[in-house]
C-alpha cells in the first residue's frame, strides 16, 4: 500500500462509527448499567444477586432454557430426517421443497403467532372442529400454555435446521459410500463409522444457532402469550418498556444473562463449523460449496429475527 | 455426485409430504380466514368475501403503518450501501489480514438478539449527549446493525466472485484513477449480487418487530407493529394484513431469485 493512497481509509470512518455508536456502545452500556448501583458511580454485584435469589426471575431463566432445549432437539431430529430424506429426491424436487421450506421461514414473529391462534386458539379453527366432532384428545390443549409455545417454536425452528442441516448431507458423497462397501462395510457400518462422526459437528453446531435463535426469540412468544408466561426474552421487554414497575438495572442484568447463553452457543456453532471444514478440505468439495453459495448468496448468512 | 439418483422411496415422500403438510397449514389457514365471511365448526369457510382487503386498503392507519415501513426500510438500506459499500470494498481488497475480525463483528448482531440489543440501546442513547431514545434515527441505527450481516456477506461474496483485486490492477493499468476504477468498473460488475443482498435486507426489515416495537413501538407503528395491535381486534382484518405482508416478502424473494439465477448464468456463461 502506497502512502499516497491512504486517504482511500477514510472510507471506513463511517461504517466504524456506526458500528461503534450501534453496535459496541450498547453492548457496553448495557454492561454497566448491570453492575452500577442507582446513585451513577462505583461498583456492584447486587442486581446479579437480587436476580439470582429471586425465584421468579430463575423461573424465567429456566423456562427459556428449557423451551430452547426441547424445541432445538425436537427441530434438529426433525431437520436431520427431512434432510436426509430431500437428498434423496430428483434436483428439481429437491430444489422446489427447500424453496417452499425457506418461504415458510419467513413466515415468522408476529403473524405466525396470529396464524396459530386462528388454528388452535381459545376459538380456533381446529378447536371449534375437534369440539364439534367429539375428539377430547385436544380438549386439555392450551396453545397459550407450554405446550403451545413448544409447537410453535418447533414449526419455525424445522426450516432453519433443514437449511442449515441439508448442505452437510452432501458433504456426504457417494464415492464415500462406495469405497466403503468396496471394502465391505454394511449400510450400517457406512453410517455409524463415517456417516455419522461426518455431520456431528454440523449438528452440534446447528444446535448451537437453534438454541440461540429460541432463546432470542421475543415477538412469537410476545405475540401469543404476552406477558402471561414467563420467558427471559419476554421478561426483559417488559422491565425495559415499563409494562410492569420499571426496573431498568433488572432488565440489564437479564439482559446480559440472556447474551452469556447466545454468544455461547453462537462460538459453539463457530467452533464446530470450524471441525466441519477438516472434512471438507479438499480442493474439489471447496468448488462445490462455492459454486454452491453462487446458487443460494442469501443462504450462506442464517436468518434471525424470530 | 449427482449422476444416478435412485428412484425416491415411499417413505421418503410420505415424510416430505406430511412435513410440507406440517409447514403450510397454518399459511393455508391464514389465507383462507383472509378470504372467509364466517369460519367456525366447518372444515372449510361457509361464505366467501374479499371484504377484509376492502376494509383493509381503506383503514387509513394501515397506509401510515405501510407507508413508514416502506420509508424506514429504504432509507436504513440506502444507507447501509453508502457506508458499507466503501467499506467492504476496502477491506476486501486493502486489508484481507482484518477479515477474521470483520467474521467476528458481522456475527455479533446473530449472537446478541434483538431485546438484549434494544435494552442496550435504550440505556445508551437516553440520556447523555446524543438523546434519540424514541425517534426514527436510534431505529435506523438498529436497523443498520441487523442488516450488517447480510450486507458484508453479499457485497464481499460479489466483490471476491468478480475477482476485483485483479479487475481493479487492470483498470489501473489501463490509466483509471482509483475511484474511477471503482464506480465505472467494479460497481457495475457486483450489481446483480449488491442487488440480492439489498432485497433480503429490506425484506428482514419489513419484518422487523421486536427492535421497533421495544425502541419507538409508542411513537412510530410500522406494518409489523400495526399488526400486532390489530390481531387482538379483528381476526380477519388481520389475515388479510397477514397475506398481504407475506405476499409482498414472497414476491421480494421470487426477485431475489431471478437475480441469484441470473448472476449464475453471467458467472458460469
Amino acid at each position: 500500500m502506497k502512502w499516497r493512497n491512504r486517504w482511500i481509509f477514510l472510507g471506513l470512518v463511517p461504517f466504524v462509527l456506526m458500528v461503534v455508536a450501534f453496535q459496541f456502545a450498547p453492548i457496553l452500556s448495557m454492561i454497566t448499567g448491570s453492575v452500577r448501583p442507582e446513585d451513577g458511580t462505583g461498583f456492584t454485584l447486587s442486581y446479579y444477586a437480587r436476580v439470582l435469589q429471586s425465584a421468579f426471575y430463575l423461573k424465567a431463566i429456566k423456562n427459556s432454557l428449557l423451551i430452547s432445549v426441547s424445541s432445538s432437539i425436537i427441530g434438529i431430529i426433525v431437520g436431520l430426517i427431512c434432510a436426509y430424506s430431500i437428498t434423496r429426491f430428483s434436483p428439481r424436487i429437491r430444489n422446489r421443497l427447500l424453496m417452499l421450506s425457506n418461504m415458510t421461514s419467513n413466515f415468522s414473529g408476529v403473524p405466525l403467532a396470529f396464524s396459530y391462534i386462528i388454528l388452535l386458539g381459545n376459538n380456533g379453527v381446529f378447536t371449534l372442529l375437534f369440539k364439534q366432532w367429539g375428539w377430547n384428545v385436544f380438549g386439555d390443549f392450551n396453545l397459550y400454555s407450554w405446550t403451545g409455545l413448544i409447537l410453535v417454536y418447533v414449526y419455525f425452528q424445522i426450516p432453519l435446521a433443514l437449511l442449515l442441516l441439508y448442505p452437510s448431507f452432501y458433504g456426504i458423497r457417494d464415492q464415500w459410500k462406495e469405497a466403503a462397501s468396496l471394502l465391505g462395510a454394511n449400510k450400517w457400518q457406512f453410517w455409524t463409522t463415517i456417516g455419522i462422526p461426518v455431520l456431528t459437528p454440523a449438528v452440534f453446531g446447528t444446535l448451537g444457532i437453534l438454541f440461540a435463535n429460541a432463546m432470542g426469540a421475543y415477538a412469537t412468544a410476545y405475540a401469543l402469550v404476552g406477558g402471561n408466561y414467563n420467558l427471559l426474552a419476554v421478561q426483559i421487554g417488559s422491565l425495559v418498556s415499563g409494562d410492569v414497575v420499571n426496573e431498568p438495572q433488572l432488565g440489564n442484568v437479564l439482559a446480559v444473562i440472556l447474551a452469556l447463553s447466545t454468544l455461547l452457543a453462537v462460538f459453539l456453532n463457530h467452533k464446530m463449523t470450524q471441525r466441519s471444514q477438516m472434512f471438507n478440505s479438499n480442493s474439489a468439495s471447496r468448488q462445490v460449496r462455492k459454486r454452491r453459495t453462487l446458487l443460494r448468496p442469501w443462504a450462506t448468512t442464517v436468518k434471525e429475527e424470530l | 455426485m449427482e449422476t444416478r439418483v435412485k428412484k425416491t422411496g415411499l417413505t421418503h415422500k410420505l415424510l416430505m409430504f406430511v412435513l410440507m403438510i406440517y409447514l403450510l397449514i397454518p399459511l393455508l389457514a391464514t389465507f383462507l380466514y383472509a378470504f372467509a365471511k364466517e369460519w367456525q365448526t366447518t372444515v372449510l369457510p361457509e361464505r366467501w368475501t374479499v371484504g377484509w382487503f376492502s376494509e383493509m386498503f381503506q383503514d387509513i392507519r394501515f397506509l401510515d403503518a405501510l407507508w413508514t415501513s416502506l420509508y424506514l426500510c429504504s432509507i436504513s438500506v440506502a444507507l447501509s450501501l453508502v457506508i458499507m459499500l466503501p467499506a467492504v470494498f476496502i477491506i476486501t481488497v486493502y486489508l484481507p489480514k482484518w477479515e477474521s475480525f470483520m467474521k467476528g463483528i458481522v456475527v455479533l448482531p446473530y449472537a446478541v438478539p434483538g431485546v438484549v440489543a434494544a435494552v442496550g440501546l435504550i440505556r445508551a442513547y437516553s440520556s447523555g449527549p446524543i438523546e434519540i431514545a424514541g425517534t426514527a434515527y436510534i431505529l435506523i441505527g438498529a436497523y443498520f446493525i441487523v442488516i450488517l450481516p447480510y450486507m458484508y456477506q453479499g457485497i464481499r461474496n460479489s466483490l471476491l466472485t468478480v475477482s476485483a483485486v485483479e479487475l481493479l490492477g487492470s483498470a489501473e493499468l489501463l490509466g483509471a484513477t482509483r475511484i474511477k476504477a471503482f464506480v465505472s468498473v467494479i460497481l457495475p460488475n457486483i450489481w446483480p449480487g449488491v442487488m440480492t443482498s439489498t432485497l433480503l435486507s429490506f425484506s428482514v426489515l419489513f419484518g422487523e418487530f421486536v427492535l421497533t416495537n421495544m425502541l419507538v413501538g409508542g411513537h412510530i407503528q410500522t406494518i409489523q407493529v400495526y399488526l400486532y395491535q390489530r390481531v387482538g381486534e379483528s381476526g380477519h382484518l388481520a389475515s388479510a394484513i397477514a397475506i398481504s405482508y407475506f405476499i409482498f416478502i414472497l414476491v421480494l424473494s421470487m426477485i431475489l431469485m431471478k437475480l441469484g439465477k441470473r448472476m449464475n448464468r453471467g458467472i458460469e456463461g
